[in-house]
């Protein structure tokens, strides 16, 4: 394998249909698996965020955002290794409720891994845990052995610690125009 | 955005899409009509004495067509077909005209927006399909969307690094009635077509080319597109750096020039790909590095500073590294460097194009131009033509071997005059593409060089030539053969000619059903006159002229070797 490394594209861009399937063309087209994808509104009104997670040597990356970024609703793509962002997952954990009362063990488990529950309900109750993918993946292994009904994670969700311009762009188009 | 005075109370959706390409300036479109289109064909025969609309015999004539007229007008082509196969028909033109960088804007029908999901009669998911192939697409399911819609893809189109547009609008959104008003898109926030130049940059890149020994220019069509052909020339007469073309750079400059040395590529001449390893500076304007002008990559000008002129960041470092990136329009990036470039001739460097361009025309191009065998060959058929045209016609061509031959042997007194698949290469272009340049520029004489194989892709386009009496001409050059694919399984597959050898039709008596005149030659005897007659009439015309069955386009970058490994046989 070449020298891949884990990079999280940062996408803003205008809320418009069709844009995911024109930003995850781009990597079709290069042979390139999306490792994790969330999208929200952003900080900025009006303004959507995506957050790809993809591995890619580091030659490659620039190029893919180039592309990504030179696509006419997106206002700007960034990349960034792990290092440069904070970053977290949610996972959620659906338990059969009988062994939350019968297996004690389980209740150090939850407090343990920091874990938080949702709903307890007479079948099932649900915990939430967020935190790095080694996080929330522990636990999963931990509560296996007690039944899992259900497991989910979320998308990667990340903010990058340096700044990014993105209002700065919109003022100045706004400026100008 | 500008309010613009123009109101036109509770029109239909249909009608407004006439008036948003009125306003657009356009007088010219290409298209087949189909159900899901019905309410616009209904508003153009209305409108007719102010749009023609001209009825291509299938939908991707109709893109190549627009292609076409953008490329000899400077202007947007505009293609329009119904919904499901008329829409997936235009794909391919779509497809051309983006790696192209094409101004186009594709109109396509939809079923009714209540319908969309359910598999209607004709419905296909154009945008889905569209998506990697477009600058930009968009689905118009209210009427009251048209007009911003259609301003901003024209400017899409036209600003930047040009490309197509699809629009796809429900039959629904065509029917229904709003009150219109229209003013031109000028700016999207989140799209910024020309990068600011970086001065510095420039300052940089001056002083690396006054210092350079064996400086070196490749341009291509962006010099066509950012319409900087005479900042072009002045800069390389002030310099007097060799310049060689890229295949869609060719016309930029008259092929004569004293510092024009060739094209560049795989069927390009000898010395520039030859030298493009030896050069210490390389000045790339308005192009990308194509893996057809480039060869390996690997050992692609490795010596040698980098200086690109780019319009589209996307381009910069994605094959070739650029030292000095210099991006914006080239127009202006040229005459910003102008004036701080030094004056220089270099003509030990220079000699050394002319040498080798000697051994090419020995080993090569004598042999093509003037042969001795008696088969005709392709290039001999090119000079005829630059004899009778004197380099002031439109070539336009198809893809394969005639399109190496007439890009290295055409010569061209005018900027905009080369037009062909260069990108994406596509067979069957060049008959729907001259007639939408002869419409681009109807007092220029445009002909098309097409080979056996891409003439019979879309032959069916004859039928437009007889229904609107467009006076192009069409050469084709027969071999009997898909040319360039037999070259390469001579060549590197053992001479087993898979599926490559044509039992072809009568060809003359095809076009003569079509009202077309038509001549055949034979023999080399018979080749002026027949090309002369062709030129000078003002009808459209067909020649077939009959060329030796297993020639091959020669020299030679064979896939994947080094610019530097060129063959001459």
């Amino acid at each position: 394998m070449e020298n891949n490394i884990t990079y999280t594209i940062s996408l803003y861009s205008e809320n418009n249909v069709g844009l995911l399937n024109r930003v995850s063309a781009i990597l079709l087209k290069r042979h390139i698996n999306i490792e994790s994808f969330s999208t929200s509104p952003s900080e900025i009104p009006n303004v959507f965020r995506f957050v790809i997670v993809v591995r890619l040597p580091e030659e490659k990356i620039k190029k893919v955002v180039q592309q990504i970024e030179k696509q006419i609703d997106v206002i700007k793509a960034f990349y960034h290794t792990d290092k440069e962002t904070i970053f977290q997952e949610t996972a959620l954990y659906k338990v059969k409720s009988s062994s939350l009362f019968e297996e004690r063990h389980i209740q150090n488990i939850i407090k343990k891994s920091q874990a938080n529950i949702v709903t307890v309900s007479p079948e099932f109750f649900v915990i939430e845990k967020t935190g790095f993918r080694e996080e929330t993946e522990k636990l999963r292994n931990k509560l296996e052995p007690y039944g899992l009904m259900q497991f989910v994670r979320s998308g990667r969700i990340s903010v990058t610690k340096a700044k990014m311009d993105v209002s700065e762009i919109l003022n100045s188009f706004k400026n100008k125009n | 955005m500008k309010e613009n005075k123009k109101f036109k109370k509770n029109i239909s959706g249909a009608e407004a899409l006439i008036h948003c390409l009125l306003e657009e300036g356009v007088d010219l479109i290409y298209g087949y009509p189909g159900g899901a289109i019905m309410p616009v064909y209904d508003e153009l025969y209305k409108f007719s004495d102010k749009l023609v609309h001209i009825l291509t015999r299938h939908e991707q004539g109709a893109t190549h067509a627009a292609q076409g007229y953008a490329r000899t007008s400077g202007k947007v082509g505009v293609a329009i077909a119904t919904s499901g196969p008329g829409a997936t028909n235009l794909v391919t033109g779509i497809a051309d005209a983006q790696i192209d960088s094409t101004p186009m804007v594709c109109i396509t029908g939809q079923v009714a927006s209540h319908l969309l999901g359910s598999d209607a009669f004709q419905e296909t998911d154009i945008i889905g399909i569209s998506t990697p192939v477009t600058k930009w697409n968009y689905q118009i399911t209210k009427a009251s969307e048209i007009p911003e819609i259609f301003s901003k893809a024209f400017y899409i189109a036209k600003s930047g690094r040009p490309g197509p547009v699809l629009i796809d609008i429900t039959k629904d959104a065509q029917f229904e009635k709003f009150d219109f008003s229209y003013s031109k898109c000028n700016g999207i926030r989140s799209y910024l077509p020309v990068p600011q130049i970086n001065m510095d940059m420039i300052d940089s890149a001056a002083e690396v080319i006054n210092n350079a020994k064996k400086p070196f220019i490749v341009y291509g069509q962006g010099v066509i597109l950012g319409e900087a052909e005479n900042d072009l020339i002045k800069f390389i007469e002030k310099t007097g750096i060799p310049s060689a073309w890229t295949i869609l750079g060719l016309s930029a400059m008259p092929t004569d020039h004293r510092l024009n040395v060739g094209m560049v590529g795989m069927h390009g001449n000898y010395g520039p790909n030859i030298l493009t390893n030896e050069c210490d500076v390389l000045v790339a304007v308005g192009m990308r590095f194509d893996d057809r002008v480039t060869g390996d990559l690997s050992t692609y000008a490795k010596q040698a500073k980098i200086i690109h002129l780019e319009i589209d960041p996307a381009e910069i470092d994605k094959n070739v590294k650029a030292d000095y990136p210099i991006l914006g329009n080239c127009k202006e990036s040229l005459s910003l460097l102008l004036e701080k470039v030094n004056k220089n001739s270099h003509e030990k460097w220079r000699e050394k194009f002319n040498e080798l361009m000697k051994i090419e025309y020995e080993a090569v191009i004598k042999n093509d131009t003037i042969p001795q065998k008696q088969g005709l060959t392709m290039g001999e058929v090119i000079v005829s033509i630059n004899k009778y045209t004197k380099g002031d016609a439109v070539i336009v061509t198809d893809v394969g071997q005639h399109q190496m031959v007439a890009c290295r042997y055409a010569e061209f007194i005018r900027s905009k005059s080369n037009i062909t698949s260069g990108g994406l290469g596509t067979m069957g272009f060049a008959l729907p593409a001259a007639i939408g340049a002869k419409m681009g520029a109807p007092d220029r004489e445009v002909i098309a060089v097409i080979g056996d194989g891409g003439y019979q892709m879309t032959i069916q386009e004859l039928g437009t030539i007889f229904q609107t009496r467009t006076a192009v001409k069409i050469l084709v050059l027969n071999n009997d053969y898909l040319g360039m694919v037999r070259q390469w399984q001579q060549l590197f597959f053992d001479k087993r000619y898979a599926s490559t050898e044509m039992t072809n039709p009568d060809f003359v008596t095809i076009a003569k059903g079509y009202n077309i005149n038509s001549n055949r030659v034979n023999e080399r005897k018979d080749l002026d006159n027949a090309v002369k007659l062709m030129v000078e009439s003002n009808e459209p015309q067909f020649l077939e002229v009959c060329v030796e069955k297993e020639d091959n386009v020669f020299p030679m970058i064979p896939s994947g070797a080094s610019v530097s490994d060129i063959r001459l046989k």
